[in-house]
């Protein structure tokens, strides 16, 4: 039987779609929470260098993982949308910058909070901090040009212009801040090598970012609803809903 | 058609020539406002010059930025560009260069004066204009995409900022690193030549996407 896979990318079979899996990806993220800060704050061994005071990576460092990821599945939808003008992708894309920015804000203020204890300062103009911050400023930057543009269409394809220019820059001003200083230590996980920490801190900021990542699509999918209920107001499959109290 | 459109965005620039002079002097203030805040102490005022001259040099070029399509847009003239059959990134190169002449080049022109009110060494005057010599036609390049994508929105001066400073961040960072590296002793010419790179990676992708971004503004 051949499958349609393009049956989903209409909106409003998406629509529908996307409101019986959100109860699942909630379900998981909480699940998912719950267990990894308890493995987080009760199992995993006080840092011998750092004390308590590590415990926080077990948000902070999925915090920055998700705000680059995020970055990266948005400027690709934006593309698609570009592309195939495929209205779902660009709703999609929408969708997204709201919860990558709020990633990058929690990594940027749990960072904070743990460079108090540890480096004695809040803030340094390190390269990791740095390019952290003009992530949340590409965000802003992406937000800020799609609220200001009425029509749907052209705020959808002027956003993944901006959406795209701005993933070719990350990696150069990644680099252009590290080579013009650095503080932050390097990556404790790499795919390559064994990980530089004990394995249940490792178990707790995996599940943690596995958590995120449900959260993430939960909140990425509930906000792709409402997008699509506006853009489609006009359409009759959303006046059927109305009539049934759906909405 | 690359000729073409420079010289008629310099005879525009020629005519209205109070457009080149405000952002010339807007630079000269920014950079003379420094001293006058932080205090005339000539060891710090030397240290964070290279910094003061491309930020200033930086919100220069953004605050010109408007200038670029929206006159053309305003009077139809952007949309007959739009329908010819000429190619719109050659256009756009034009005009960003054409840009570049009206507000990149009084810059560099000036910095070096600027740099001797900061005490700058010779040699770091130099390399401050050589730095801006290459970068300042960067900001122009970047700058194209976020003025053709801003165009005609409402708060679109203060939404460009928003755009395209991020972006400028890597040529203020090697562009006030070669001075800084070179006051310190250290070789500068890395510096230079990644700005260079910049450039040419700027001037092929840019006028593309900006191209992109002016079909976008004015479908």
């Amino acid at each position: 039987m051949a499958i349609n896979w393009f049956k989903y990318s209409s909106p409003a079979s998406f629509y529908s779609l996307a409101g019986k899996m959100i109860p699942l990806f909630v379900f998981a993220a909480a699940i998912l929470l719950v267990a990894g800060l308890y493995v987080g704050f009760f199992v995993a061994p006080t840092d011998f260098q750092q004390g308590e005071a590590y415990r926080i990576i077990f948000i902070h460092v999925p915090a920055a993982w998700m705000s680059m990821f995020l970055y990266v599945v948005m400027a690709f939808w934006a593309g698609i949308g570009l592309a195939f003008n495929t209205r779902l992708s660009s709703m999609f894309a929408s969708a997204i910058a709201p919860t990558g920015a709020m990633f990058t804000f929690i990594a940027l203020w749990t960072g904070a909070l743990w460079g108090k204890p540890m480096w004695g300062t809040w803030w340094v103009w390190d390269a990791r901090l740095t390019s952290e911050l003009i992530l949340f400023f590409l965000y802003i930057g992406f937000m800020s040009l799609q609220a200001a543009i009425d029509d749907p269409r052209r705020s959808d394809k002027a956003g993944a212009i901006i959406a795209l220019v701005g993933v070719v820059n990350v990696p150069i001003i990644y680099f252009s801040v590290q080579w013009w200083n650095t503080l932050h230590q390097g990556a404790s996980v790499s795919v390559n090598q064994a990980p530089a920490m004990a394995s249940t801190m490792l178990t707790g900021m995996l599940i943690m970012v596995f958590a995120s990542w449900m959260y993430a699509i939960a909140v990425i999918l509930k906000r792709v609803r409402v997008i699509i209920l506006e853009r489609e107001s006009h359409t009759a499959w959303v006046a059927e809903l109305h009539k049934k109290g759906a909405v | 058609m690359f000729m073409w459109i420079i010289k008629r965005d310099l005879l525009l620039a020629v005519r209205r020539q109070s457009d080149v002079l405000t952002t010339l002097f807007f630079f000269i203030i920014v950079v003379s406002l420094f001293p006058l805040s932080v205090g005339p102490e000539m060891n710090m005022l030397r240290t964070m010059a290279p910094g003061v001259v491309w930020v200033a040099a930086l919100l220069a070029s953004m605050l010109s930025l408007g200038r670029m399509f929206s006159n053309d847009y305003l009077d139809g003239t952007l949309e007959q560009m739009l329908l010819s059959p000429q190619s719109l990134s050659l256009l756009v190169l034009g005009k960003a260069f054409a840009h570049w002449l009206v507000t990149g080049v009084p810059l560099v022109l000036m910095a070096p004066v600027l740099g001797i009110q900061y005490d700058l060494p010779v040699e770091a005057l130099l390399v401050l204009t050589s730095a801006l010599l290459l970068g300042t036609p960067v900001l122009s390049l970047i700058g194209a995409i976020g003025a053709a994508l801003t165009l005609g929105l409402r708060g679109g001066g203060v939404l460009v900022s928003l755009l395209v400073l991020p972006l400028y961040i890597p040529v203020l960072i090697f562009g006030s690193g070669a001075v800084e590296a070179n006051m310190s002793g250290v070789e500068f010419s890395a510096h230079l030549s990644l700005i260079g790179a910049f450039l040419l990676v700027t001037a092929v992708f840019a006028p593309w996407a900006a191209a992109w971004s002016l079909r976008v503004s004015l479908e």
